[in-house]
């Protein structure tokens, strides 16, 4: 059970809110250790993974774009037009977002939406436009709120599409397993939990407007 | 034609301007930090493939010890005030929107034109690429900027972010580790030889529960899908009790998301934004997830009690 030492190191990591990056070095070294590899071989196989993952890291270049566009005043653009828009609160303009993010997954266009590209430049700031003379709290709790809308449209609208990761995924492990599903018949199966998705966090949006208009 | 290889190459040369331009950055006193990490990052994206796997081993570490250990400053780039943005925003109206939306406008249209040419995987990452670069070139040429300022905008964004931009990629290599050292099974074991899953109810919970809870161990549900579907899914809900195998398969993975919603292990989705959006609470995203995670778990597990063994 050694074996599991960098699973704790990891949650002592997060839970003491130490900087992650060095808590995953050291989870590594201890996982690679318990395995029986020596230290070598464990920086080594970390190099190799950390340069064949380099792909994760390419999103970020959106920023030199994102970043000009604001100079000449995106944000303040995304906030002035939300702002003209009498019937738009930040939990109802969160709610349309998340129902486009899912909509639009569930189609396999999952690279419609993100952080970087939409949530940073367009929708936070538009949410925060939404608000009545928000407080420092007041956008900082919206901001979160903008993540989640993204977050919770996407993983539970994706799986609705055929040719997701995650269908290709399953289908193919228990093809290993002998067992032969079609991705439909997947794929039919996530549109229970999808509406369930869009209830639960859509009400916690409209809620969030209640609680804004409460904190004033 | 564009390869990955291409797209890395850029992302070097940005990340090697960041390094240059933190470097000089008088403002900034860990300004020799900054260039450092910034410029093994650099490194790593221009000749990361003939450093070998130990170089880039020792590279991390570096890495590492810069970002995580020593720690960034944040540098003060030249950029435009408040009321110049006011000003601009007014001026040039919603066309400032369109280089925004012509980057997911090519990335989307690249992802399925360029799959014939380029393989499955990197299409999309290598039509995003393509849709940054174009965006790019319609905003310099619209807005005229000095000809620097998209980079040391860059930077500006670089520099809040911080360390959190490499933690996706740390994350993904923390993964291929356990992966290849066995950490998934011993997991599996533990948990099927600790629960006592001898009613349907319980494997159920134990199934749609379990995947949540390795999901965000790992910080993927990928990961999580084969080790706890091998343990729990297969021999027992389908196996034992006659479920359908596909709405075990569904729900199950859906369960898992429900994890990647609740930990700072899935970076790019909760720290990440935590960091872009400006949070002071690097958990914030986590936070306002959590309850809808919950009710989704619980909604996952009825739902597959319900449906999994109807024939």
């Amino acid at each position: 059970m050694l074996i599991l030492s960098g699973i704790a190191i990891v949650v002592l990591g997060f839970a003491l809110r130490l900087n992650p990056l060095p808590v995953v070095v050291l989870a590594a070294v201890a996982t690679g250790l318990a395995a029986g590899h020596d230290l070598a071989q464990v920086i080594s196989a970390f190099g190799k993974a950390f340069n064949d993952n380099r792909f994760v890291t390419i999103p970020w270049l959106v920023l030199p774009v994102i970043g000009l566009l604001e100079r000449y005043g995106l944000q303040e653009r995304a906030r002035a037009l939300i702002g003209n828009v009498r019937a738009a609160t930040p939990g109802r303009l969160l709610l349309v977002y998340m129902i486009l993010r899912q909509g639009t997954a569930a189609l396999g266009l999952t690279a419609l939406g993100g952080h970087p590209q939409m949530v940073r430049p367009l929708i936070a700031p538009m949410a925060e436009g939404a608000a009545e003379e928000p407080s420092d709290d007041d956008r900082q709790t919206i901001r979160a709120y903008a993540a989640s809308a993204d977050n919770v449209g996407l993983f539970f609208g994706e799986d609705i599409f055929i040719a997701i990761g995650s269908i290709l995924l399953i289908k193919g492990f228990l093809e290993q397993n002998g067992i032969t599903v079609a991705p439909l018949d997947l794929s039919v199966w996530a549109i229970p939990t999808a509406f369930v998705a869009l209830a639960v966090h859509g009400i916690r949006l409209l809620l969030l407007d209640r609680r804004l208009r409460r904190r004033r | 034609m564009i390869t990955l290889g291409a797209v890395y190459v850029l992302a070097g040369l940005i990340f090697a301007a960041v390094a240059v331009l933190s470097a000089v950055d008088r403002t900034n006193p860990r300004r020799i930090r900054n260039a450092a990490f910034w410029g093994l990052l650099a490194l790593s994206f221009l000749f990361g493939d003939r450093l070998g796997d130990f170089g880039n081993g020792l590279l991390v570490l570096a890495l590492v010890g810069f970002g995580g250990v020593w720690g960034l400053g944040i540098g003060k780039p030249a950029t435009t005030t408040p009321e110049q943005r006011r000003e601009s925003s007014a001026r040039r109206g919603n066309a400032l929107f369109l280089p925004a939306l012509v980057i997911p406008a090519i990335a989307l249209a690249g992802s399925f034109l360029l799959k014939p040419f380029v393989q499955a995987n990197q299409a999309t990452v290598v039509s995003l690429a393509l849709g940054i670069v174009v965006a790019l070139a319609i905003a310099m040429l619209w807005l005229r900027p000095p000809p620097a300022a998209p980079l040391q905008e860059a930077r500006r964004l670089f520099d809040s972010v911080g360390w959190a931009t490499v933690l996706p990629q740390m994350l993904a290599a923390l993964g291929a580790i356990f992966a290849i050292s066995g950490v998934g099974d011993a997991v599996g074991r533990l948990m099927t030889s600790y629960i006592p899953l001898d009613s349907r109810i319980a494997a159920v919970a134990a199934y749609t529960i379990g995947m949540a809870l390795f999901t965000m161990v790992m910080g993927n549900a990928f990961a999580a899908f084969p080790v706890m579907t091998a343990a729990i899914g297969l021999p027992l809900i389908v196996h034992k009790f006659g479920g359908d195998p596909a709405i075990m398969g569904a729900i199950g993975m859906l369960s898992g998301f429900c994890g990647t919603l609740m930990t700072p292990m899935a970076a790019n989705f909760n720290i990440v934004p935590a960091a872009l959006l400006e949070l002071r609470d690097r958990n914030g995203v986590i936070k306002v997830q959590i309850p809808t995670a919950l009710w989704l778990l619980a909604a996952n597990t009825a739902l597959m009690y319900t449906l999994v063994f109807r024939q």
